[in-house]
């Protein structure tokens, strides 16, 4: 067995390394306070290609591996979780849709725009009254003509507000459940279609999410994306690469954590002897290290399956919730062994703290992707 | 204009290297290997320059196999093709600038970039013995590089401890680069994927006939001694005493 990754992606990482330790940590705070993403930032991360990973070559994008897609999300996870969540669903949720069901035509459009970041993706699928249960939507679009007309609201869309075209998922046939969900394509600015609230959350500042509101929004029937009732096929195949990915992340930010609390440890002194000394902390600081080595191990060996177009429904369920819990428990000892200072604004742990309590939640809560792992074990 | 930049890799400066336990080099084992960093602002300059007046920017190194990753890293920050020298590692720095100027001999370039030094051994030579190994002029610690005369000769800024120093050298000259020269860009990638389709050709040293036997020996490395903390003194006649009896500088 060679664990050792193609030179490319061995150069890619010192980049993305690069850019976070150059870039984008000296400002992370200053975008906690602001809220928002510099603009100049943002053209950075065009240039460096980071909106296009996972967008095929022949459609504008880099076509990188999904291994790859894992190191650059786990290198950009090392800091404030807004700047990968920028790049994200254009990675991702935002245009994998596209990539898998859309029609040359839709390819044309979207892709090369969404691969340089010229355009945000937003994949909207939830609503009030449907998230994990994803079936239960209540969005519909009925055809008229030679348009689909859109009536409902979704809500925590990330990029929602500043995306230029979402992925929404709507019900065509009500009486065929999940099978009469179908996909559109919803370009910004179409009559009808407008953002609503911009939720306040607990971390993740710098990114927004927000409402969709469609009301008698006429969508052409050229944005249907795929046939109808594809639609929740499709949003389950997007969903299974978001899983690996939000895996790397997790580890990305366990590993940051994990060297932050070593430094604290190392210098913090108390009864006049550094903290590190004591058992207490080590113990801590050495079942983070146990963690962070698993992780790496599952999410490198999912990636490497996937890239070798096994099926890994079972084992990206596996990877997530393994990741992301682990992250929780990490923040939860950095935190520890910070002490005081650990709960203060302005310290990276404090904000880590917050911001991987979502990863637990959204694309897939850990109690989804168990019964997922369940279902897979007893098939 | 064609430029030749020599680079180095050498171990992350970001990391703590350690002495192996025979002092006889550091553990490197672990370490992540980056291009020297002055070397990296030797091959951005040369970037900058083809992007202003056109030309061929050929990346060159000297050592063993794993240097790769580094070259292929300047070709995707731009450079447009790349020669290794595969050779064993450690050589001196006249060994190295005697590979060096076979390779400028059979390439012709208008320009030679390097680093002013390596952050390894930091020898600070490679540059003024090619030089004088090729009898061309040699500008030293650039902080600025211009062209006059239709690329006949150059302006080269120097930083030298009292402030800069502007001299003149006629081209093909070798300059090596200061810190302050510009800041280098990333390798993206678009640059990384293009990077994958340039030449790199390797030439075998023993081919180029030349006397690579080590001029210099390392005898030994040690860590410097580690820093104790200082001591406050109440008042300035227990200075004094302390300087002159315990410190003995007074």
């Amino acid at each position: 067995m060679d664990f050792t990754l193609p030179e490319e992606l061995l150069i890619f990482r010192e980049t993305v390394r690069k850019f976070v330790e150059k870039e984008l940590e000296p400002i992370s705070e200053q975008v906690e306070e602001e809220d928002r993403i510099p603009g100049h930032i943002v053209e950075k991360m065009k240039e460096l290609g980071l909106f296009g990973l996972a967008i095929p070559q022949d459609s504008g994008g880099y076509g990188m591996s999904v291994l790859g897609q894992c190191v650059a999300m786990e290198e950009l996870s090392r800091t404030n979780a807004c700047f990968r969540t920028r790049i994200g669903t254009n990675n991702g949720i935002g245009s994998m849709g596209i990539v898998i069901a859309g029609t040359q035509e839709q390819k044309r459009k979207y892709l090369p725009k969404l691969a340089s970041g010229e355009m945000i993706g937003a994949f909207a699928l939830t609503e009030p009254n449907a998230g994990s249960d994803a079936s239960a939507i209540r969005t519909t679009a009925v055809r008229k003509g030679d348009t689909y007309l859109l009536n409902g609201t979704k809500h925590f869309i990330t990029n929602g507000d500043i995306a230029d075209v979402s992925t929404v998922m709507a019900l065509t046939d009500r009486s065929k459940g999940a099978r009469g969900i179908s996909a559109f394509l919803v370009d910004k600015g179409l009559p009808g279609f407008s953002v609503g609230k911009l939720e306040k959350k607990m971390g993740f500042r710098g990114s927004t999410t927000c409402e969709l509101i469609f009301d008698d929004c006429e969508v052409p029937a050229a944005n249907l994306l795929g046939r109808e009732g594809e639609g929740f096929r499709i949003a389950m195949q997007v969903l299974d690469k978001g899983r690996l990915t939000m895996g790397a992340c997790a580890l990305g930010a366990l590993e940051k954590l994990l060297e932050l609390s070593m430094e604290y440890a190392k210098t913090r002194v108390t009864f006049g002897e550094p903290i590190i000394n004591r058992q207490a902390i080590q113990w801590m600081l050495v079942n983070m290290a146990i963690d962070a080595y698993a992780v790496r191990n599952a999410v490198y060996h999912a990636a490497w399956k996937l890239d070798r177009g096994e099926r890994v429904t079972k084992e990206a369920a596996m990877v997530k919730v393994l990741a992301t819990e682990a992250a929780g428990r990490a923040a939860d000892s950095a935190v520890q062994i910070h002490g005081g200072m650990g709960y203060m604004k302005g310290m990276a742990v404090e904000r880590f703290y917050r911001d991987l309590r979502l990863l637990r939640i959204y694309e897939g809560t850990s109690e989804i992707l168990r019964m997922i792992v369940a279902r897979e074990m007893t098939r | 204009m064609k430029i030749l930049v020599a680079i180095k890799p050498v171990p992350n400066p970001d990391e703590k290297v350690k002495i192996r336990p025979d002092g006889s080099g550091i553990v490197l084992d672990n370490i992540k290997m980056v291009i020297n960093p002055f070397c990296e602002i030797a091959v951005e300059e040369a970037l900058r320059i083809k992007e202003k007046q056109g030309g061929e920017v050929v990346i060159l190194t000297v050592g063993p196999k794993e240097g790769e990753q580094q070259v292929r890293t300047a070709l995707a920050m731009g450079a447009d093709r790349a020669i290794q020298v595969e050779a064993e590692k450690g050589l001196d720095s006249l060994a190295v600038a005697k590979f060096l100027a076979k390779v400028v001999e059979q390439e012709k370039p208008d320009l030679v970039i390097l680093g002013k030094q390596a952050v390894d051994d930091d020898n600070n030579q490679v540059g003024q013995i090619l030089a004088a190994l090729l009898s061309w002029p040699q500008a030293t610690f650039a902080s600025k590089i211009e062209f006059l005369d239709g690329n006949k000769k150059a302006h080269v800024g120097r930083e030298t401890d009292g402030g800069i120093e502007t001299i003149e050298v006629p081209l093909p000259c070798v300059v090596t680069t200061d810190l302050r020269l510009n800041e280098p860009r990333y390798a993206s990638l678009p640059g990384i994927m293009k990077a994958k389709k340039k030449e790199l050709k390797v030439i075998p040293s023993a081919s180029l006939g030349v006397d690579a036997a080590p001029k210099v020996k390392v005898l030994s490395l040690a860590s410097p001694k580690e820093r104790a903390g200082g001591r406050k003194v109440a008042d300035v006649a227990e200075l004094v005493a302390k300087l002159k009896n315990e410190a003995k500088v007074l």
